[in-house]
């Protein structure tokens, strides 16, 4: 295979890998979107809370396979506090005030995190070497790190088994209903706190995986809100109702950016990985508003 | 209006029986807004029971108590003989109580079939892993909530709009919908706020139509608020009539459009 060939493929497997972990991030994201309608600006937030508490229960001296299910549990404690002292109070209030309060959400999770564990900059060590694969590296002439290789395992399973939830039981089918009408949801005897804890729960353990991952590679820091922006251009161009649309949505952006950062980034005298995504986001914004997946909002006037 | 309650000669499929819902001394505020003062009413099983009144009389406050969403602050609400406390909306579908909504409250972005599944919530038992393994009960249970749903479906006459996304539809067959998502869920009581509010002569003879067949077919004991009072008096066994949140009238339509104090409320001043 010639070498430009080998480089492409690179840069592509390089490009959707990281788009998996997009895509894990996006899924918070359309969790609570599907159950409440209401864009999460808690999930950043989360994101960071999570992974800083793991981190900083191994360095109050857990080993990683007894911090993480700890951290687990106090994830889904956080879903719960919000379902009793954020949503509960707001039930059959409008989508807006809900939004408004994962605003004040993501402010209290932001600053309880460090307020617990200190502000510094942490390493996470997933034990997990960032180094190629030699003998694929042998085999085809690709350089691939195991570290990108088992983010995209972990990332493709946990979507796997989250689409499998969500489409095919009844938390499915209730998360849809609850997000349309809490009333009418309620008065068919779906249990609106239940459904409400869980898809918190399931968006606290996504925030914790997308936070180790990133975390392993990048730092365990306050830049880790930030990563919710990334996930904007993959909700645009997947649709925010959509779990199969945010995972390819992911890999688009993934692979977009990084081949747009190599192939037309010399142009532009380099850096258009930041934001070529958006730009792909807004041609979607024009020509296809509902994402690939998204459903078409049709309203009465 | 042509639809006629039950007409001389033709024996209805269940016979009104017992008080299955009787409601003692009931009392609602909001702050210093009376919205019911001491009402007291039963409703027998079987029974088309009518709650009428002018604007602001306090009918959907009533509504609201049986179905849980208020709370009165004095009173009793005995279900089947057994004194409720603390009702909450989650509650009440689990006794069996259903309902519509005045402004309907669809899974808008469900189709129709997806929305009369739903109701079928309360009849699932099966857990994530028997659904996803498909495992017999997760079937079973499959199979009973879509034959229900589709005959429901076929009873309400909407198979050729199953697949559609209710958001789409015209408000009547939204009506109609909501009426079978509540079906679904084979309620023992069913409550219906304005059931023909907003529609047409057609959809309210269709709907009253669809009210009386769903009482003569399933046996479904109803409690519904109207605005109309030819409709009201057509399809309803008996009516409670409320004024200013206190109860002026009870009894057969014939009695309460007889009652003194019923025609100088409601029947004299509005319509």
């Amino acid at each position: 295979m010639g070498y430009e060939i080998l480089f492409f493929i690179e840069v592509l497997v390089g490009g959707l890998l990281s788009g998996v972990m997009y895509s894990l991030v996006a899924l918070g994201f359309v969790l609570i979107y599907k159950a409440s309608g209401v864009f999460n600006f808690a999930q950043g937030a989360m994101v960071f809370f999570a992974v800083l508490s793991l981190v900083g229960f191994m360095e109050l001296g857990l080993p990683f396979w007894a911090a993480l299910p700890v951290t687990v549990v106090l994830m889904v404690g956080v879903g719960m506090a919000t379902e009793r002292f954020v949503l509960r109070p707001l039930v059959n209030q409008n989508e807006d005030t809900l939004l408004m309060a994962t605003i004040g959400l993501a402010f209290v999770l932001e600053g309880l995190a460090q307020l617990a564990w200190g502000v510094e900059v942490r390493r996470l060590d997933l034990g997990i070497p960032d180094v190629p694969i030699m003998w694929l590296a042998d085999l085809t002439g690709i350089f691939v790190s195991t570290l990108d290789i088992t983010i995209g395992v972990v990332a493709s399973v946990m979507v796997a088994v989250l689409a499998l939830v969500f489409s095919r039981t009844k938390v499915g089918l209730g998360l849809r209903a609850v997000a349309d009408s809490h009333a009418a949801a309620l008065s068919i005897g779906i249990p609106l706190k239940h459904i409400w804890v869980m898809v918190w729960a399931a968006a606290g353990i996504v925030a914790l995986t997308a936070g180790m991952l990133w975390g392993a590679r990048s730092g365990v820091q306050f830049a880790l809100v930030g990563i919710a922006l990334k996930a904007l251009p993959v909700l645009i161009i997947g649709g925010f109702t959509s779990v199969p649309g945010v995972i390819v949505a992911g890999l688009i952006v993934g692979a977009f950016e990084k081949l747009a950062e190599v192939y037309i980034g010399p142009y532009f005298g380099g850096g258009i990985e930041g934001w070529a995504p958006y730009m792909l986001a807004v041609v979607f914004l024009m020509f296809r508003s509902e994402g690939l997946f998204g459903e078409r909002i049709i309203r009465r006037v | 209006m042509n639809v006629v309650a039950h007409p001389a000669g033709m024996t209805r499929g269940f016979p009104i029986g017992e008080p299955v819902l009787e409601l003692d001394g009931i009392s609602l505020r909001f702050g210093g807004v009376h919205a019911l003062t001491n009402i007291s009413f039963n409703v027998l099983a079987h029974e088309i029971r009518a709650i009428i009144g002018p604007n602001g009389a306090g009918k959907s406050s009533m509504l609201n108590v049986i179905g849980g969403l208020y709370t009165p602050q004095e009173g009793t609400i005995r279900f089947h003989g057994e004194k409720l406390s603390a009702m909450t909306p989650g509650k009440a579908a689990h006794l069996g109580i259903g309902r519509t909504f005045q402004n309907i409250a669809l899974f808008k972005r469900m189709t129709v079939l997806e929305n009369i599944m739903a109701g079928r919530t309360l009849y699932t038992r099966a857990n994530f892993l028997e659904v996803a393994l498909q495992l017999p009960r997760a079937r079973a249970e499959e199979i009973e909530s879509r034959e229900r749903a589709e005959e429901i479906i076929e009873f309400l006459e909407i198979q050729h709009i199953r697949k559609m996304q209710v958001s789409r539809l015209p408000y009547g067959l939204q009506k109609r919908v909501e009426l079978g998502r509540a079906l679904a869920a084979q309620p023992k009581i069913l409550l219906l706020d304005e059931p023909m509010a907003g529609m047409n002569v057609e959809e309210k003879q269709d709907m009253c139509r669809f009210i009386l067949d769903v009482n003569d077919h399933y046996g479904t004991t109803m409690v519904l608020i109207e605005h109309d009072m030819g409709v009201v008096m057509d399809i309803s066994d008996r009516v409670v009539v409320l004024d200013y949140g206190k109860k002026i009238g009870d009894g057969t339509p014939e009695e309460v459009r007889s009652n003194q104090n019923v025609i100088d409320a409601y029947l004299g001043v509005a319509h």
